[in-house]
């Protein structure tokens, strides 16, 4: 991170506690600090159960740290729900709205009218690959299609930060390795920070700018890498020594 | 499927026939007398002699079900509502829902008549009170049914609780809603004729009881088949109007059966 640019998002210490009966606490979070700059994509992964999803929660406004900070350009933001726009690993696209009208949720949700939220989303279409399956119902749509749809619903929401937790978990290999494709084509086309849980080393290293890898649960940081590798990044990229040298580095990162 | 569904719908109609078919046989070889049982023939002439009575005595009973199911309608929405909304409504209201189930409404109807005497209130009260509780209980599920993430990624956009039941806890409870009214609306026309039959100036329950205690017994059968007739329409077109209500249910139904 460069001095002159404010972080987009910063996690100062976060630290979070949940009661269990009898006054005993169990500590999920522990002093978590990180930070994503304005137009990258940092990945955090951990072993599953490690606290991840409620690191989320807790930049999602859904949640409320126990201690530490939330910044969003420079400003605190713990409890706000305006500055990140969250995508849940399942779809969740609702089985009685059109595509685009799943889109345009979010949308509505910040009070914009229907048909100007209709509007809006259905210029986004064509580069999401969904030209066609505007007026269609989510049951008609490959899983593929749908994790599209529900990254349209995200990303038209236009906050500052992404929040995709798992965005191509639920998909197969091949569907996976297209879609993060994808990602990347339409990534270098727009101006969006984002933060991505996964728990799968090569999409990280392909997809972000710098890794976060947590521990087991109470979860704190254990490492941070920078991925310098040049993209956009393809199957040619997996063959390149500084690939291996990352996946190696992460691997071991996550079995110690 | 559709097509399926209305091929489906001989094999009943032809064991129907069948059972007609044997009674028909049973009376005549028996020679039984027909105020103990009549044959289906004159059941069905005796029924079309007097089709003027018993068509008014239907559209009674009709109106009462209607109005009484509306009634249970209201009551079972604002209760499922403030239920969802509140956790105090839901430890309070719910266990008197489930008593409220208890009570035999063969002891209350007679009472309703003392109470509120002999016009449509006592027998709106009887429908409302057997069926508002199915369907207070499937609207409760149906909002609780709400997938949780769901709810998150609603309030992640910043949507409050109001937001967010409109835009996902009511279209979740819809399928379960209207499962629970078809539960509902079968027990209301038996809410009406049992209510009436306890005391009423006009509708197939009362009619059923005059021309019981006058030895009709064929017009008692020709108004309980009137009865029946009446709920299968009813019952069907419950399925009409979940049509026109929740048609991306049906069409998602349809899409996983196929696959």
């Amino acid at each position: 991170m460069s001095a002159e640019t404010a972080p987009r998002l910063e996690l100062d210490e976060i630290t979070r506690e949940f009661q269990l009966r009898r006054g005993q606490t169990r500590r999920v979070l522990d002093a978590v600090s990180l930070h994503v700059s304005p137009g990258e994509l940092v990945s955090i992964i951990g072993p599953s159960g490690c606290g991840k999803s409620t690191l989320f929660n807790i930049i999602a406004g859904l949640d409320q740290a126990t201690s530490g900070s939330i910044r969003v350009d420079g400003r605190e933001a713990a409890g706000s729900c305006n500055h990140a726009a969250y995508m849940p690993q399942k779809d969740l696209l609702f089985p009685w709205r059109s595509i685009a009208e799943n889109a345009a949720l979010g949308l509505e949700v910040q009070g914009i009218k229907r048909r100007a939220a209709q509007q809006q989303v259905r210029e986004w279409f064509p580069r999401f690959g969904l030209s066609g399956f505007e007026d269609a119902l989510p049951f008609e749509l490959s899983g593929g299609m749908r994790q599209r749809a529900a990254l349209l619903r995200t990303v038209v929401q236009q906050q500052q930060t992404l929040l995709l937790d798992e965005p191509f978990g639920a998909l197969d290999a091949l569907t996976k390795q297209e879609l993060q494709a994808w990602l990347q084509q339409v990534w270098i086309e727009h101006d969006w920070t984002a933060l991505l849980i996964t728990h799968d080393v090569r999409e990280a290293i392909l997809l972000s700018d710098r890794v976060v890898v947590l521990t087991p649960r109470p979860a704190s940081v254990r490492m941070v890498i920078d991925v310098a590798l040049p993209r956009p990044r393809g199957i040619e990229t997996i063959a390149h020594p500084e690939f291996a040298r990352l996946e190696r580095t992460l691997l071991e990162a996550l079995s110690s | 499927m559709r097509a399926r569904s209305w091929a489906n719908l001989w094999v009943p109609l032809v064991f129907l026939t069948v059972l007609v078919a044997v009674w028909e046989a049973a009376v005549h070889l028996t020679g039984a007398r027909p105020q103990v049982l009549p044959a289906p023939s004159r059941v069905a002439e005796s029924g079309w002699e007097h089709r003027a009575a018993i068509v008014d005595h239907a559209a009674a009973t009709l109106s009462v079900t209607a109005v009484g199911f509306g009634v249970s309608l209201v009551c079972a929405w604002i209760i499922a509502i403030a239920i969802d909304f509140s956790p105090l409504m839901r430890r309070g209201l719910i266990p008197l829902l489930v008593a409220s189930q208890t009570i035999p409404v063969i002891a209350i109807a007679p009472l309703m008549i003392i109470w509120f005497g002999f016009g449509l209130l006592p027998k709106i009260l009887v429908v409302a009170l057997v069926t508002f509780f199915p369907i207070t209980i499937g609207l409760v599920e149906g909002f609780a049914h709400t997938d949780r993430e769901a709810s998150a990624l609603l309030r992640s956009m910043g949507a409050g609780r109001i937001r967010e039941f409109l835009l996902v806890r009511l279209p979740s409870a819809l399928p379960l809603f209207f499962t629970s009214l078809r539960i509902g609306i079968t027990y209301a026309v038996i809410g009406a004729i049992f209510a009436e039959y306890v005391g009423a100036k006009e509708g197939l329950g009362i009619y059923m009881s005059v021309q019981k205690n006058a030895f009709r017994t064929d017009l008692v059968l020709a108004a309980v088949a009137v009865t029946a007739l009446v709920s299968i329409t009813l019952y069907l077109s419950t399925y009409l109007i979940e049509r026109l209500v929740i048609p991306w249910h049906l069409k998602e139904r349809r899409a996983a059966n196929e696959r």
